[in-house]
């Protein structure tokens, strides 16, 4: 019981952070001027015309904040686009975008969870030996280096050199099929690295810390081998706050890598983002933001829930 | 009272012991050490730290240094000098760091290369079809001719100038090109005129199909005086006079010469399509993100403890509100605040106070967070009850008795600060969210954008702010970690 207030306490709290925020937003995206740039009197204008009048762009900011709130949360509109996909609803564009996001971006965690668990592990077992140097010192310099210049690296040495993969992803969208996805391959390659590398510290400094704790040598003292004692009782433990991680790295697959859709030119919805805000057309900005932010919200949530799913002992929510 | 005086004490019946020997129950004849200058100790040990402190300090002192050495700016434009290779004068002519590039060409290009004197030297061969291949050694400093307009005044001083050198290479002037045996009928003919009329660098004859046309003398050096124009009395025609205004063909390099006291352009590390110095735009984009790493760190720590110490000392209703406040200011994604001060003020004000604003707004929160942490813990303790007992303000518990015992995990929490926020700049600038192209000022991640179409034949270009970059967030980094280390008692004695 203590645990379905507590999530019920967090959602509200969640819905209220999401309600300041998106009102910040609206008033300030909504001082800024919004002319209309196309010539009045054709046809195609009097559309944005009729557009801008039915979304109360004429009215002050309070009154469209009401419409704009009551087809939200009666319609799911959130308006259309006056300078990118002209007059197309930013909803439906959406839904185009994210399957290219989601694509990459599945697979980049599909690939970086394994690598960086058996990674992060081999380092904590061979603690300070050259092994545990080398992969301490290959995160360092991926946790380091910004994500663009390895992007750069790879995409000069991959495609460029080797001729190994094309140098923009392909646009069809069959995606599962091979030719398709190896148009991606560089783009998931230069995602993986970051996450692989993030997940391979975090895992090496849990476990070096559950090695050395007392239960460990309890549980060689009474027989096990070292193996045995690893996989049943260090790994499960360090788990524990690398689950989570593991978790939010999943719900991040909708939101996606600005830097890499960028780079690799990846229909995606990171990139529809960035064009948003160069051509500044504030429905899709707004949207998008809104997205984002929603995304943050229901991460770091599940996040915190899936403590208490992974470890019994922490009682979510109950005072002691 | 009796005297003792019956005993008798003589000074030979005693005798010193231990005296040579070491006395072990004394107190530590060490100094004590404070958390500082323990942690500066072990700092000092780090040796990785110290080496990335020092690479650090060139970079910083580059940054601040390059851009006086240069003596050009970050927008200093030229649109001939495009693309140069590194070159320092030192170097000059060995092949190394001069400016040259070695590449395979076919005829048509070695002899476009050739007639204004780019090539160094060549080789022929002959590539898998039997055409003639030319692998040349090309300076990318010479610019070769190009049309220019100028009004009298300035003709006529260019043409003093030019009286008092010998050789035609040498001269800013060079003849015009006789057009006139193109055969501008035929579409082919019409595309060649507008070519001629273009390019300057033209000075031989081409075929209608493009291929050149080479004139040899006796020796069997080309030749390229034939295509000049003349007058009827057989001389050289350097101008066109119309009006007030002359129109002639440069020698851009002489003519860069004549405008920059005789020097010739040196770019160290090469020059980007709009023939700006790397450099110097290197060095400019360092200043502004090591400016902008350390004042936004400074500016958030101390927001973060004034805030954090507020919020812990108090508690309370204080504390609740607060908390809610900084809770969801953390939740706006940085790209939102970002977009919205860029949108805002950077067209008003100036990019560079709207990404420092925009850093600010939630920058502070963690090490909001970590002072909270370390008030919760302290305040309790008797020592403050003490100094509260014996009168002490609020301020005074706050700043003198509890925000000193507390630096040690603020300074944990924060020194990698600046390496996030150097890092969130470029990859601002590089997405073009915060445009810093134009206004005399640029960053590594404009340098990098930039370069990023041409980056496979022109890899110059996004090679030194790549590195740049990545070295001074590798430095960072390891600089941090270092700093954090020693900075966390936990770890005293365990390396």
């Amino acid at each position: 019981m203590d645990m379905f207030k507590y999530i019920l306490k967090r959602i509200g709290l969640m819905l209220l952070t999401f309600f300041i925020i998106m009102t910040m937003c609206f008033v300030l995206v909504k001082l800024l001027p919004d002319p209309v740039t196309c010539q009045p009197g054709t046809d195609s204008c009097d559309a944005e015309l009729v557009w801008r009048e039915a979304l109360g762009y004429n009215k002050p900011i309070m009154v469209q904040y009401w419409i704009f709130l009551v087809n939200v949360f009666t319609k799911f509109d959130w308006g259309v686009g006056f300078k990118m996909y002209w007059l197309k609803s930013v909803t439906s564009i959406m839904f185009q975008k994210l399957p290219p996001t989601m694509y990459v971006n599945f697979f980049a965690v599909i690939l970086s969870v394994p690598i960086g668990l058996i990674f992060g592990t081999f380092a904590a077992l061979k603690k300070n030996k050259w092994e545990d140097q080398v992969i301490s010192v290959g995160v360092m310099l991926i946790i380091s280096i910004p994500s663009y210049v390895y992007c750069f690296i790879l995409q000069y040495i991959l495609c460029y050199k080797l001729g190994w993969f094309p140098l923009i992803v392909s646009s069809s969208t069959n995606y599962f099929t091979w030719e398709v996805f190896r148009t991606y391959m560089p783009a998931i390659l230069c995602l993986s690295l970051g996450t692989i590398a993030g997940l391979t510290r975090y895992t090496r400094a849990e476990l070096t810390e559950v090695l050395t704790s007392d239960f460990m040598l309890l549980a060689r003292a009474k027989g096990l081998t070292r193996g045995q004692a690893t996989v049943r009782h260090a790994f499960r433990n360090a788990m524990v706050p690398i689950f989570p991680m593991i978790i939010g790295e999943f719900i991040g697959i909708l939101g996606g890598s600005l830097i890499v859709e960028n780079f690799f030119a990846i229909p995606g919805v990171g990139k529809m983002y960035l064009q948003s805000i160069n051509v500044r057309d504030y429905n899709f900005f707004m949207f998008l933001s809104m997205f984002y932010v929603v995304i943050g919200l229901v991460a770091n949530l599940l996040v915190d829930l899936s403590y208490g799913f992974v470890d019994p002992r922490i009682r979510i929510g109950a005072k002691r | 009272m009796k005297k003792n005086d019956n005993i008798k004490i003589n000074k030979e019946d005693f005798e010193f012991v231990q005296n040579d020997k070491k006395l072990y129950d004394q107190k530590f004849e060490t100094k004590r050490i404070g958390y500082f200058a323990d942690a500066m100790q072990r700092f000092s040990q780090n040796k990785g730290s110290i080496v990335a402190g020092v690479i650090l300090l060139i970079m910083i002192m580059f940054s601040v240094i390059a851009p006086f050495v240069s003596g050009y700016e970050a927008q200093t434009r030229d649109d001939f000098y495009t693309y140069c290779l590194p070159k320092v004068q030192l170097f000059e002519g060995t092949g190394f760091w001069d400016g040259t590039k070695t590449e395979v060409t076919n005829e048509k290009f070695f002899a476009y290369y050739e007639s204004y004197g780019a090539v160094r030297s060549y080789t022929v061969g002959e590539d898998e079809f039997g055409e003639k291949q030319y692998t040349i050694v090309r300076d990318t400093y010479i610019a070769g001719c190009v049309y220019k307009t100028f009004s009298a005044k300035d003709f006529v001083a260019m043409d003093e100038y030019d009286k008092s050198i010998e050789n035609l290479e040498d001269k800013i002037f060079q003849p015009l090109i006789d057009t006139s045996w193109i055969d501008t009928s035929t579409n082919n003919g019409m595309v060649l005129e507008n070519l001629y009329k273009q390019n300057a660098n033209y000075s031989y004859k081409l075929t209608m199909k493009m291929a050149p046309i080479f004139v040899t003398d006796d020796d069997g050096n080309q030749v390229l005086d034939y295509c000049y124009l003349k007058d009827d009395a057989g001389n050289y025609v350097y101008s066109k006079q119309d009006g007030n205004t002359y129109s002639t063909r440069l020698n851009y390099d002489n003519y860069y010469k004549y405008l920059h006291n005789g020097n010739s352009p040196y770019f160290t590390l090469g020059s980007d399509q709009y023939g700006r110095d790397i450099m110097t735009r290197l060095a400019i984009g360092g200043r502004l993100s090591l400016t902008l790493g350390f004042t936004v760190s400074l500016v958030n720590i101390i927001l973060g403890v004034v805030y954090g110490a507020i919020e812990g000392y108090y508690g309370g209703a204080t504390d609740i509100v607060m908390e809610r406040i900084s809770e969801i200011l953390s939740e706006v994604p940085f790209m939102i605040v970002v977009t919205l001060f860029s949108l805002y003020l950077a067209d008003v004000v100036n990019p560079v106070i709207s990404l420092f604003l925009a850093f600010v707004v939630t920058g502070w929160i963690g090490t909001a967070a970590t002072t909270r942490m370390q008030f919760y813990r302290y305040k309790g303790q008797e020592y403050v009850l003490a100094a509260r007992t014996l009168g002490a303000r609020d301020s005074r518990l706050i700043f003198k008795h509890i925000l000193p015992n507390a630096v040690g995990p603020i300074i944990t929490s924060s020194v990698l600060m600046i390496p996030s926020v150097i890092f969130s700049e470029s990859s601002l600038s590089y997405l073009k969210i915060i445009d810093f192209s134009t206004g005399n000022i640029t960053s590594i991640g404009t340098m990098l954008s930039e370069g990023q179409a041409t980056f496979m034949t022109y890899p110059n270009l996004i090679l030194w702010p790549a590195i740049f970059i990545s070295l001074l967030m590798i430095c960072f980094n390891i600089f941090g970690n270092g700093l954090r280390d020693a900075f966390n008692p936990q770890l005293r004695g365990a390396e």
